[in-house]
């Protein structure tokens, strides 16, 4: 690309203009690490902190947005408003919060009750993002109902998605095996916990979610 | 809800059954069926965006101690090809498995198999 290739011009004009804006929705199954991985990218750009952690599933049960998080990406940037969103599920058990997890009768079927509400709400949100960061446990199977649905909704959109491959540090994570499940798309395996490839995912999302395609007429 | 002395139905849907139904009615017609303790293999499956609708109604119809909610598995839309594009053909969503999550356990899934099993008397009763 010359100096003026159309790449650096049109990254000059947005940058005059401050026209990058794109709500960047967090998806996907629970307890994959969505709220982790959000934490990292606030403590990163902001500073702040998206919601609160948790072993237990669907701890996330109200949709967050933190607004106006700047990425940069070397000369570009992006300006995003992030939706941190409860976890995409088609069945939830109290039961499995008491057994698996010691909770109380009632607290599981309080905990089973906001979690129904939260998978509506994440569903609606997903009519409102300009792209998806799809994340998924890399020590599980990636071909769940959950994740085609989620990926097919953006298709159909025309909308950007990547997909972060998390948990990488643990021992059995395979996100070679999730990147063959989704070759249409870019995946980036990362650790939000410690936060091992951050940078990378940062520059992919800056890449990605830059591209507004069109959207289909309405 | 599931009569074991019955035994559980598998039912297979017909494309034809489905395309006469509008999308409201086949969420109604598959969650009614589900809730009654049915498996349906569907011939044509469901849009991505249907596929989101159900997941939504089922959230909506969960009782705890009867209903936890559905197991559905199946393969996303094909890709239209060039040709079909051009002739203004639209994407077919392909074959769906979906059943009550108490009793359809969905064992592996790849691009070319999707292996269930039924296994009654398993989470709520
Ligand atoms: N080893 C490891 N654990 C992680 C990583 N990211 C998150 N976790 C753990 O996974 C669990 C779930 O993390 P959350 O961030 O609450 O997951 P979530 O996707 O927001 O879950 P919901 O809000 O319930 O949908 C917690 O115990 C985290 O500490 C990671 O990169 N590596
Ligand atoms: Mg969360």
């Amino acid at each position: 690309m010359g100096l003026f290739g159309i790449g650096s011009f049109s990254s000059i004009i947005q940058r005059i203009f401050g026209k990058k804006h794109a709500k960047i929705g967090i998806y996907g199954p629970p307890n994959v690490g969505k709220t982790t991985l959000a934490n990292r990218i606030l403590r990163d750009w902001t500073g702040d902190i998206m919601g609160s952690v948790s072993e237990i599933p669907h701890e996330t049960r109200v949709a967050k947005c933190k607004k106006n998080v700047r990425v940069e990406n070397g000369s570009s940037s992006l300006m995003m408003d992030i939706i941190d969103t409860p976890g995409i599920a088609t069945k939830i058990d109290y039961k499995e919060f008491m057994n698996t997890f010691g909770l109380s009768r009632e607290e599981a079927k309080k905990r089973a009750k906001e979690a129904t509400e939260g998978v509506i709400e994440s569903i609606r949100w997903l009519e409102n993002v300009d792209g998806v960061l799809l994340v998924m446990d890399s020590t599980q199977d990636p071909f769940t109902q959950v994740n085609v649905t989620i990926i097919g909704n953006l298709e159909a959109r025309n909308l950007p998605v990547l997909i972060a491959a998390n948990k990488i540090d643990m021992e059995d994570s395979s996100p070679a095996t999730l990147k063959s499940a989704f070759p249409q798309h870019p995946v980036i395996p990362v650790s939000a916990l410690t936060g091992y490839n951050a940078e990378n995912l940062y520059s992919h999302m800056v890449k990605q979610f830059s591209k507004r395609k069109r959207r289909r007429g309405r | 809800m599931v009569n074991k002395d019955k035994g559980i139905s598998v039912n297979l849907v017909s494309r034809q059954k489905l395309e006469e139904f509008s999308t409201d009615e086949k969420l109604e017609f598959i969650l009614n069926e589900i809730r009654n303790g049915k498996v349906l293999v569907l011939e044509n499956g469901l849009t991505s965006v249907e596929q989101a609708s159900l997941i939504q109604q089922t959230m909506e119809k969960i009782e705890q101690d009867t209903f936890i909610g559905i197991e559905m598995e199946g393969y996303g839309e094909e890709k239209a090809s060039f040709l079909q594009k051009i002739l203004g053909k639209i994407k077919k969503p392909r074959m769906t498995v979906i059943g009550p999550a108490d009793l359809l356990k969905t064992v592996r899934k790849d691009s070319n198999m999707i292996q269930t099993r039924i296994i009654p008397g398993r989470g709520a009763r």
